[in-house]
């Protein structure tokens, strides 16, 4: 079997995957869950990781590997932080105090 | 790759989706999402143990630009807000892939000695994840206010041109397959691509722009899993595509609250723009101006209540004040509900996260099929800050820009107030009847400060 051949049983695969996992989500989360679901595209970072890491030549393509991986650090980072300030304003009403609050 | 990296890579995703199953419930939302990122971190950790990796200086230059710039503004933003971050966030993610495949394109030399399937792949994420880019700035800037929320249409040119944008980037797709390896080729395919994305977005009225911003996760997703393929990575593939799936179904669900179908919106503007204005006769039409004393007096005879909060609500950041006004209704005996409709605020579930910031009870938030039975038996309906999801026009005008959106019945209950800053249409650019209805008062002003009015009147009652 191909390594092509391979990827693409996990892509197919991971798609229904997707489509198991989310379409339980009640209403009242589904911003949360598209930051969420926004921040895990993220992983982009590891594609910029890979091709930098494992070397390019030139200084452009590296400025351009620079900025993308400052934009997908931008993705995961932001991403989680936004979405974990949205769930907070879920949790029970009783947080142990000093604990998780805003700064 | 060697096996560890694989496994770890396989740790990673098998915690990507625990963390997604976590996000399906509020008791376990706050730890799925924080499964989640630890998977990202193991994953990160996992590509950098890949045997040859080099350029440690740049790797860390870029993972720290990345980093001073998310986190604050992660942190900082308000919660109003959320909605053009996630836009802003999903943007760059497709920018990254954008980028990433431009470098791939120049470093072996037009995939001079890649199979096609790499170079089909990795053009194909470059396609997607530019239009996600583009188009998920002009969503931000659409729903920071910096660009008009109105549809900006070419009118009869959108569809030709659209059509050639895109025939331009997969023309130039096919010659870099069939051999092509000239720079201007990628950069062709970029700035088309690029273009396209500005010219879908442009057009769509502001309200539809939490379906575009969810569709446009969906396709940076997409990129992501076909990056993933052109550099055999499986972490890539399976949490792009994921996120593809996931992303579909939540644009499907949004649409669907909206009652808008995703080819109308995409094709542009809201009922195609020119039916904007057909906001019905523009004579001047009676309406009934209130105080917050008389509100007040009406509301504290009443036996119920239900707040109908919008978007208004959420900008002059009342939810707070209307929280304090609703204990008092409660501590004289009146029940106390609000109506949240599906696309309340500017995305599903945005109103739930700013009453639920605001300690409101989740009990006491409705949704719109259990509370569109009880307004006949609503003495008051406290309309602060919503305008397009209470129009009545949506259910009686087939005319209508938005004729057939489900709305919350407002108009069924006994009287209802709206505070509003002046007689400005909403979102959507349409009138509503609402205000004219002999049962309706307004009252007029920033609904911060006439909710605190209120408030204090019904103290002195």
């Amino acid at each position: 079997m191909s390594p092509l051949v391979q990827n693409l049983a996990v892509l197919v695969l991971a798609g229904f995957v997707g489509f198991a996992v989310i379409s339980k989500v009640p209403n009242t989360l589904h911003t949360p869950l598209m930051s969420g679901t926004n921040a895990i595209h993220g992983i982009v970072l590891l594609g910029g990781l890979v091709v930098l890491g494992l070397g390019v030549d030139g200084v452009f393509n590296k400025i351009l590997l620079v900025i993308a991986i400052a934009f997908g650090t931008i993705n995961v980072v932001g991403g989680f932080l936004v979405t974990d300030r949205m769930l907070s304003m879920f949790k029970a009403k009783k947080p142990a105090p000093g604990e998780e609050e805003e700064k | 790759m060697t096996d560890f990296v694989a496994i770890l890579y396989i740790v990673a995703f098998a915690l990507f989706i625990y963390g997604l199953m976590g996000l399906t419930g509020p008791r376990t939302a706050v730890r799925g999402n924080w499964i989640a990122a630890v998977g990202m971190g193991i994953a990160v950790i996992a590509t950098l143990l890949t045997p040859g990796m080099g350029n440690w200086l740049l790797i860390v230059l870029g993972v720290a630009i990345g980093a001073v710039v998310g986190v604050p503004s992660a942190r900082k933003v308000k919660m109003t807000a959320m909605p053009q971050m996630v836009a802003l966030f999903n943007g760059v993610g497709g920018g990254a892939v954008a980028l990433i495949a431009w470098v791939e394109f120049n470093s072996t030399d037009g995939y001079a000695h890649e199979p096609a399937y790499i170079a089909i792949a990795s053009l194909f994420a470059a396609i997607i994840g530019s239009i996600s880019f583009w188009g998920s700035n002009v969503a931000f800037g659409k729903l920071q206010e910096l660009i008009s929320g109105r549809p900006i249409t070419m009118g009869k040119l959108q569809q030709p041109v659209n059509a050639l944008l895109l025939l331009i980037a997969l023309a130039c797709a096919v010659i870099i397959v069939a051999g092509g390896d000239s720079g201007f080729l990628i950069v062709g395919l970029l700035v088309a691509a690029g273009i396209l994305g500005l010219t879908v977005v442009l057009p769509i009225g502001g309200a539809d722009m939490p379906v575009v911003i969810s569709l446009l996760n969906a396709f940076t997703g997409l990129s992501a899993a076909a990056m993933g393929l052109a550099l055999d990575n499986t972490a890539l593939i399976v949490a792009g595509m994921i996120v593809g799936a996931s992303g579909s179904i939540l644009t499907n669900l949004m649409a669907k609250a909206m009652n808008r179908s995703i080819p109308a919106i995409i094709a542009g503007g809201f009922g195609g723009g020119p039916a904007v204005a057909s906001g019905g006769p523009k004579e001047a039409r009676p309406v009934r101006s209130t105080s917050a004393a008389d509100t007040a007096i009406q509301m504290a005879y009443a036996s119920k209540v239900v707040v109908v909060p919008g978007y208004g609500m959420a900008v002059a950041q009342a939810q707070h004040t209307v929280r304090e006004m609703a204990k008092l209704l409660e501590k004289k005996g009146i029940t106390v509900e609000y109506a949240i409709h599906p696309v309340a605020g500017r995305m599903p579930g945005h109103m739930n996260v700013l009453l639920a910031e605001a300690d409101v009870p989740y009990e006491q938030l409705k949704e719109m099929d259990e509370i569109n039975s009880e307004f006949a038996q609503t003495d008051v309906a406290l309309v602060i800050g919503a305008n397009d999801v209470t129009n009545p026009a949506a259910q009686t005008d087939p005319s209508s820009p938005i004729y057939g959106m489900p709305i919350l019945k407002v108009n069924e209950s006994r009287s209802v107030i709206v505070l509003k800053r002046g007689m400005s249409s909403g979102f959507a650019g349409i009138d509503n009847d609402l205000f004219y209805d002999p049962k309706t008062s307004m009252l007029f002003g920033d609904a911060k400060s006439s909710v605190g009015e209120i408030v204090e009147e019904l103290k002195a009652l």
